[in-house]
Parts: structure tokens; sequence; C-alpha cells
């Protein structure tokens, strides 16, 4: 059986305007999305919190739990039907600072137990104190910037095979941290320098290939993030092991497509030949890239849909990274390193 | 041929390795541990303490406050007030003269280790600012971590918590895993206790009443008694001094009144009995108050002299109130108080759910995965299909192997390694296709199809693995069980797509002249 026939020749590269419309329209959307709502929507793993998973073993207004919890002052609580609707299951969740005391919970639970009447099998409990969350916030992002070190030095060295350069990309991203540090600013800002000086001295050294992954690699994360922001969904821990999950198999896409057009454009002697040969290589590759995204695509929604609640947005977000990812490789990686070429 | 012989035995041997590691996790037995559940499949409870490690700071320096009193009083110095300051140092006030030599005197000689940064004299009044070495408050903070660590052990091991991991985690925190527990709150309880139990004297010479509206009197404070009747609590005015305190217990146990009400009943040492008898003997007709964490439990009149170390807190507990409370008394007290600053508690129920369910969308999943293939590339299709299933096999075993703990998001990491695995073998097979398409035989098309298929199969994966060493090496809990999972998958599916498939095929065109290729 075939999807994709082997003669397949799509004109890509002739599309690519498209392409960087699309996604310029969709970047748009996420940076406008993430200020309007002062940054991603931080779950309580991030801004310290509770949540209260409660399962009742009969029916349960939803007002009931709401009168419970104003009782005890905790009008900004969330209360949501977890699951089914005959489950009869709540997640009831709040990030007011004031109230985080190590009874918050027993407080809750009592409250509720009185307003409703029924006392409730208490699921699950999370409580992350504001200190901690910090931590965890901080932790994450250290973690996102270590992969980009990583993966930058990785790819600077693969895609070029020149271990200096890709030493020289490793110490000024070093350097500018190092700095950055000094001056004491928040590691959001760190990586977002980071990003900028990975790029330009991708630039400046040339490396095309380099340049192109890391700007889809950004561009995949960035639509992510912002599509859960429009969608006002939880960002916590699983969400940035799933974009970490999404920075790798999106790599591993270009990389795919990448080394096919290295290797076809090794004989060619003028840049006008290059559009068709990169055509050339995203067709070859295409059959591929398709079918990874299927199966990925298909145990991922066996996970959205017949998965745990608790894991709905990782699998989500991952839904979202894969999709991106496979077309960024195709639509945005690639014409980056033709347009490196023909400058 | 013969290495070929030795490749298939060492694949048979990886494989049965797995398979081996993997059988106590469904059949209970020999030979190996089973598969390590994360406190989000299993139910528990895991916690984040914070030492409040300061506190035991202040406690010294008060200590060291009394002492320099104390010696003050032996060489008879008379001092202007000596106090503890917001940030840990002491102020000591003293005319100058006698008292001002008086005071450096006995400093150089029993306090040296004390600091003095600022001395300053003003109308005859020498002021001192006293301080402990930072070394000395530094071994402080980090004794108190450790003997918060000790004594939280003692309590979760005496309360019955099977497996338990207890550790220090970074400074003055101190994390807690603690499977299968039945009442978290119960257990919360107990490990937050400070269990600060001491004896101290009423002082009945002042009113309570005009010391809450003004200050209290010198060495006095005000301690409150909790009524079980009413939400209004009881004050009383107690010396501050300390006549006897918890240290020199020797046992604690729940006993019964006459009214079948719970009471702790407690017992010390022959120190504290010594002490016990001299405070009693001296103080009939007073009232001495039992204070446990600043709070008044009871405070009988001394009628008589009191020998032989038994005393009991009575205090309208429950039986479990008791219990704990004796627990925690035979445990020790806490150095200093501690907070709860993270909490994941999960009800059993809701991690058999978890499994369940993470286990129905890993089969969903792989099924239709495996149908694809074999609907996709027939032939070719069921060995990827076969690799698969051995990939799962060996996630597990390498598991159960490393003794690694399996958390939810690491179930998520098996689902998403089902999906990504094949991509190895869609590669392999692309390629192949690729080769046959150019008009190579079918041996030579398999054989050109691995080989330029390898290097972009390991490099591919370089990336996720990466990634997934970031992911394990600042990950917490449930996402390193996401990052052990996906880095496992990543090692069994080169390992399967690699040798293991290379294996199979070589395995199926030994022989005959193949002319047509199932894929």
């Amino acid at each position: 059986m075939q999807l994709i026939k082997p003669d397949i020749n799509i004109d890509f590269i002739g599309k690519y305007k498209i392409g960087f419309f699309i996604s310029t329209i969709l970047i748009l959307i996420s940076i406008g999305s993430l200020i309007v709502h002062k940054g991603p929507n931080y779950g309580i793993d991030f801004i310290g919190g509770t949540i209260i998973q409660a399962k009742f073993s009969e029916q349960v207004p939803v007002g009931k739990i709401r009168s419970g919890l104003s009782e005890i002052g905790l009008n900004d609580a969330s209360v949501q039907n977890f699951g089914d609707n005959e489950n009869n299951e709540f997640l009831i969740r709040t990030s007011n600072p004031q109230m985080s005391g190590k009874d918050l919970s027993k407080k809750i639970v009592e409250t509720i137990k009185i307003s409703t009447g029924i006392s409730p099998e208490i699921r699950r409990v999370e409580m992350v104190g504001p200190q901690v969350g910090k931590d965890l916030r901080n932790k994450a992002l250290l973690a996102i910037f270590y992969s980009l070190l990583f993966i930058t030095i990785y790819i600077s060295y693969r895609f070029e095979q020149k271990l200096l350069l890709s030493g020289v990309t490793a110490g000024s991203l070093m350097t500018a941290v190092y700095f950055l540090s000094v001056f004491n600013v928040g590691m959001a800002i760190v990586i977002a320098v980071a990003f900028i000086v990975t790029i330009g001295v991708f630039w400046i050294l040339k490396l095309k290939y380099a340049m192109g992954a890391i700007v889809a690699l950004l561009h995949d994360v960035l639509i992510t993030v912002g599509i859960f922001s429009v969608l006002d969904l939880d960002f916590s821990l699983p969400i940035v092991a799933a974009l970490l999950t999404i920075i790798g198999y999106s790599l591993n896409d270009t990389i795919i497509v990448f080394d096919r057009i290295r290797e076809n454009i090794k004989g060619a002697k003028t840049t006008e030949e290059l559009p068709a040969l990169f055509n050339k290589s995203i067709n070859g590759t295409l059959s591929r890239t398709i079918l990874t995204s299927v199966t990925t695509l298909i145990v991922l929604f066996s996970l959205y849909f017949l998965g745990i609640e608790i894991l709905l947005n990782f699998a989500l977000a991952m839904i979202i990274g894969v999709v991106i990812g496979t077309y960024s490789s195709i639509f945005v990686a690639s014409p980056i390193v033709l347009a490196a070429n023909q400058r | 041929m013969k290495s070929f012989n030795i490749k298939t035995v060492f694949i048979l041997c990886v494989i049965l390795a797995a398979v081996v590691c993997l059988l106590p996790t469904f059949l209970n037995s020999w030979p190996h541990k089973k598969i390590n559940l994360g406190l989000d499949l299993q139910g528990g409870m895991h916690l984040v303490l914070e030492v409040q490690n300061i506190k035991a700071v202040e406690t010294e320096v008060e200590r060291t406050i009394q002492e320099i009193k104390k010696q003050l009083r032996k060489e008879g110095v008379k001092h202007l007030g000596i106090s503890r300051l917001n940030d840990n140092s002491i102020l000591a006030k003293f005319q100058s003269g006698t008292d001002k030599t008086g005071f450096e005197t006995l400093l150089s000689k029993n306090f040296e280790n004390l600091k003095t940064p600022k001395i300053q004299t003003e109308d005859n009044i020498t002021t001192y600012r006293l301080s402990l070495p930072d070394q000395e408050i530094e071994n402080i903070k980090k004794m108190a971590t450790e003997q918060a660590l000790e004594t939280i052990r003692n309590r979760i091991d005496e309360f019955g918590v099977s497996e338990p991991d207890i550790r220090i985690q970074g400074g003055n925190r101190i994390l807690l895993q603690l499977p299968g527990i039945k009442d978290p709150e119960r257990a919360k309880n107990l490990i937050g206790k400070t269990a600060q139990l001491t004896f101290q004297l009423v002082d009945d010479d002042a009113d309570v009443n005009t010391a809450i509206n003004g200050t209290p009197p010198v060495g006095d404070e005000i301690l409150y008694k909790d009524n079980s009747a009413s939400a209004i609590k009881t004050p009383f005015l107690i010396k501050k001094r300390v006549l006897l305190d918890g240290s020199l217990l020797t046992d604690a146990r729940v006993e019964f009144d006459q009214f079948q009400q719970p009471q702790v009943g407690i017992e010390f040492n022959r120190k504290g009995a010594r002490i016990f008898d001299r405070i009693t003997g001296e103080n009939i007709q007073k009232r001495l108050a039992i204070v446990l964490d600043k709070k008044v439990y009871s405070a009988p009149t001394i009628q008589d002299r009191i020998a032989g170390g038994r005393a009991s807190i009575t205090g309208n507990f429950t039986l479990s109130e008791a219990k704990d409370l004796a627990i925690a008394l035979r445990a020790g007290s806490l150095p200093a108080p501690v907070k709860i600053i993270q909490e994941q508690t999960v009800g059993p129920t809701l991690g058999a759910d978890s499994i369940r369910m993470g286990l129905s969308s890993m089969v969903v999943g792989g099924l239709l995965v495996i149908l694809f293939m074999a609907v996709y590339y027939k032939g070719a299709g069921i060995i990827a299909d076969l690799a698969l299933l051995i990939n799962i096999i060996l996630i597990g075993g390498g598991l159960a192997a490393f003794q690694a703990t399996l958390t939810l998001p690491g179930i998520a990491g098996i689902i998403l390694t089902i999906g990504m695995a094949v991509d190895a073998n869609v590669i392999i097979f692309e390629r192949i296709r690729e080769e046959l398409r150019s008009g190579k035989t079918v041996l030579a098309s398999v054989h050109s199809g691995f080989d330029r298929a390898t290097i972009t199969i390991l490099d591919a994966n370089v990336t996720t693995f990466i990634a997934a060493l970031v992911l394990y090496q600042f990950g917490t809990g449930a996402i390193k069980g996401f990052a052990v999972t996906l880095i496992l998958g990543i090692i069994a599916s080169l390992f399967t797509a690699l040798i293991l498939s290379k294996s199979i095929f070589d395995f199926i065109l030994r022989n005959k002249q193949a002319t047509k290729l199932s894929i």
C-alpha cells in the first residue's frame, strides 16, 4: 500500500510564500495572545496553589460546592466537572497565596462536606507553595535552556560537520548567558537572548542548515505555547515535558529532510537548480514524514480520547507540536536553507 | 555464518533478560524485583517539608543569653538588659566601670566564640552587639535539618508505612514519599507536629487579664489552652523559664483515665525524674503547666513532691490523637518547626484508574499502529510489528532491571514511544522501496536500505535523546518517569530496528534467492 506515490512531485518550495504567510499569522496570534494574557496561563506547578479532586457518591450541584468554598473566603476558586458528568467528580482549584497553609486542603474538604451534605472521596490533593512554584518555574526554564544549548551544539556540529564552529557557537552562547547572569535578569529573557545570539551566530558563520533547524524549532515551540494560551489551557510541568519532546521530534523530522537535501545538492553546479533539488528532497522524504506523523498521531489521539484526564493537556500539546513540527520541517526549515544558499 | 549465529544468540539473550526481569511484575515471584510504581499510580503521599531552621538558631541564641545571664549572676556582674534582636544577634548593655570589665573578662574566658562586631559607649553605658559565628549558625541550621529528618523518620516508622522514602532535598528541605498511606491528614499532622514538651510554672502573682491588655511581666508569656466545649481559649500567664522538657523522656504511651478518656502517660529517665522530683518538691501549691508546642494542655496544682518521674498529659484527645502524640513524644521533638511546602496525594482508587486507563489507551493505540503497519507494509510491516512488541517488552524489562519508577507521565512516554518507534522501521522500509524501484535486487535493496538508513536513524534519535536527558536532569518526580521511559524507548527502538529487524530480514533472505519482497 502506498499513500504517497513514488513519483510525487509537489512544488513545496514554490509555495513557500503561503507557508510563510500561515506561519507569520500563527506566530502573531501566539504572541498577541501571550501579551493579552500576560504570559502563559501557568498552572499551580509554577505559581503555587492547591488542587483537590473530589468524588461524590451521588449527584451534587456545583453551586453547593462553590457556596461552601466562599464560606471560607475562597471566592476565586474554580470548580470544574472532572471527566464525565455522571462521575460526580470535581476539580477544585485555587491559587490564592494568602490561603496556602497546611490545613487548607483539610478546610476545603470540611466546608464542602457541610455545604453538600455528602462526604466526598478525596482522590487527589496537590499543593505547591509559592516558593516551590518559583523553583519549579526556574527549573523548567533551565531545562528548556540546556536542551536548547545542547541541541544547538549538536546541530551545528551535525549539519555543518565543523567541530570548531560548533565550539564557537557554544562559546558565544555561554558568554552571552554569562553576561546576562551578571546582570541578574530573568531566565525567560536569558532564553530569548540565547535564541537571538544563536540565530545571529549561525547567520554570521553561514551555518545555513543549523539556522533553518533552530528557526523551525523556535517556530514550533512558540506556536504550541501560543495555541495553549489562546485556548486558555494550563501551562504546567507536563507541558514543558511535551515541549522538549516536541523539540526533539521536530528536529528529527528536519534532520531527515536536510540529510536528503545535502545528499541531492552535492552535484548541483548553479543556484538555479537548487529549488528543484530541494523539492525533490522534500518529496523523497514525504512518505516517511507523513507516515511517522500518522503513527505518532494515532497513539496521541488514543491517549487523548481514552487516556487519563491528568494527561489530556499533555496529549493535546504533543498533537499540536507534531502537526506544527511536521509542517515546519517542510515549509519553514527548508525554504530558509534555500534562501541562505542563494544569499 | 558464524557471526550471524553470535548475533542471534545476543538478540535472544537480550529479549530473554528483559522477559526474566519483567516476570515478577506479573507473576509475583522470583527472580527480580517488580517494576516500581510511582506514587501517582499506586496511591500515596509525596510531601516536601521546609525546616524553619532559623528557629533553631533563635533557640540557640536564647540559650546563650540565659547562659550569659546565669554566669553574670554568679560573678556578681550587673547588666542593664541583654536581649535577642530580630537578626539573631545579642544586644547587651553595661554600666561603664567594673560591670563592663567584668563582662569583658567573662566574654574572653567563657564565650570567646562569640563575635563582637560592634561596641558603642554613650553616657557611661557600653552597648555590645554580639553574634554567633557564621560557621556555627550554618552548623546549627544543618544539624536542625538532619535532626528533623531523623525524628520524622522515627515517627513514620512508628506510624507504620511500608517502604517510605525520606531524604534531605537540598538545604533545608525534606522530601517524603509515603506509598499507600490510608489517612493522609493524620500523617500530615503527625509529621508536622513540633512536639516540644515543656514544664513551666504558672505565674500566680500577676493577673492574666491585665497582662493580656497590657504587657506581661518580665519573664512571663501568655499561652492558651483549647477548650473542648467552646471555641474560647483560656489564657494562662506562664513563666518563660523551662523547668523540664521532653528531651529527658524515655517513654510515652496511651493510657485511659477513670472515665475511659484517652491520655498520654509519659516517663522520664533518671535525670529527668530527679529534676521532676526536685521541681515538684520546691513548688508545692503552685501550678505547673504542661505545655506542648506553645499550647497549655493542663496546669494542675502541685499537691506533693512527685517521685518516680511519671506524669500524664490530658487534653480531651481522641484515641488516634493520643496515639499520634505518644508517637511524636517517643520519636522526639523537632528541633525547629516544619512547614509543608509541596504536597501530592493520590488516593488508591485514582491510581488504579490511572493504570487501567493508561493500559487501555496503550493497547488501543498499539493495536491501531500494528494494524496500520501490517496493512501498509504487509510482510515487512509484520516484522516491524514484531519489533514493536519486543520494544515494549524491552522497555518494561529495562524499568524493572534498573529499578526505575514508572509514573503516569511514564506511561505516556511508553505510548509515545509506540508511535515514534516505528519511525526507524518506516525510514528503512521507505529506503528499501526506493532501492527496489531503482531496479536493484531484493537482497541488495535490503542491504543498502539498512546501510543508508542507519545514520539517519541514529541522528534522528539523538535529538530526542538529548531532550529526554535534560528532562531527566531537571524534571521532578513524575516528569522524571517520563524521561526514563522515553530514554529506554529510544534505546530499545534502536536495538529493535537496527539489530532485530535486520536479522529477521537476513534470516528470511538467507537461503532462497528471493525475487519478491513483501513490503
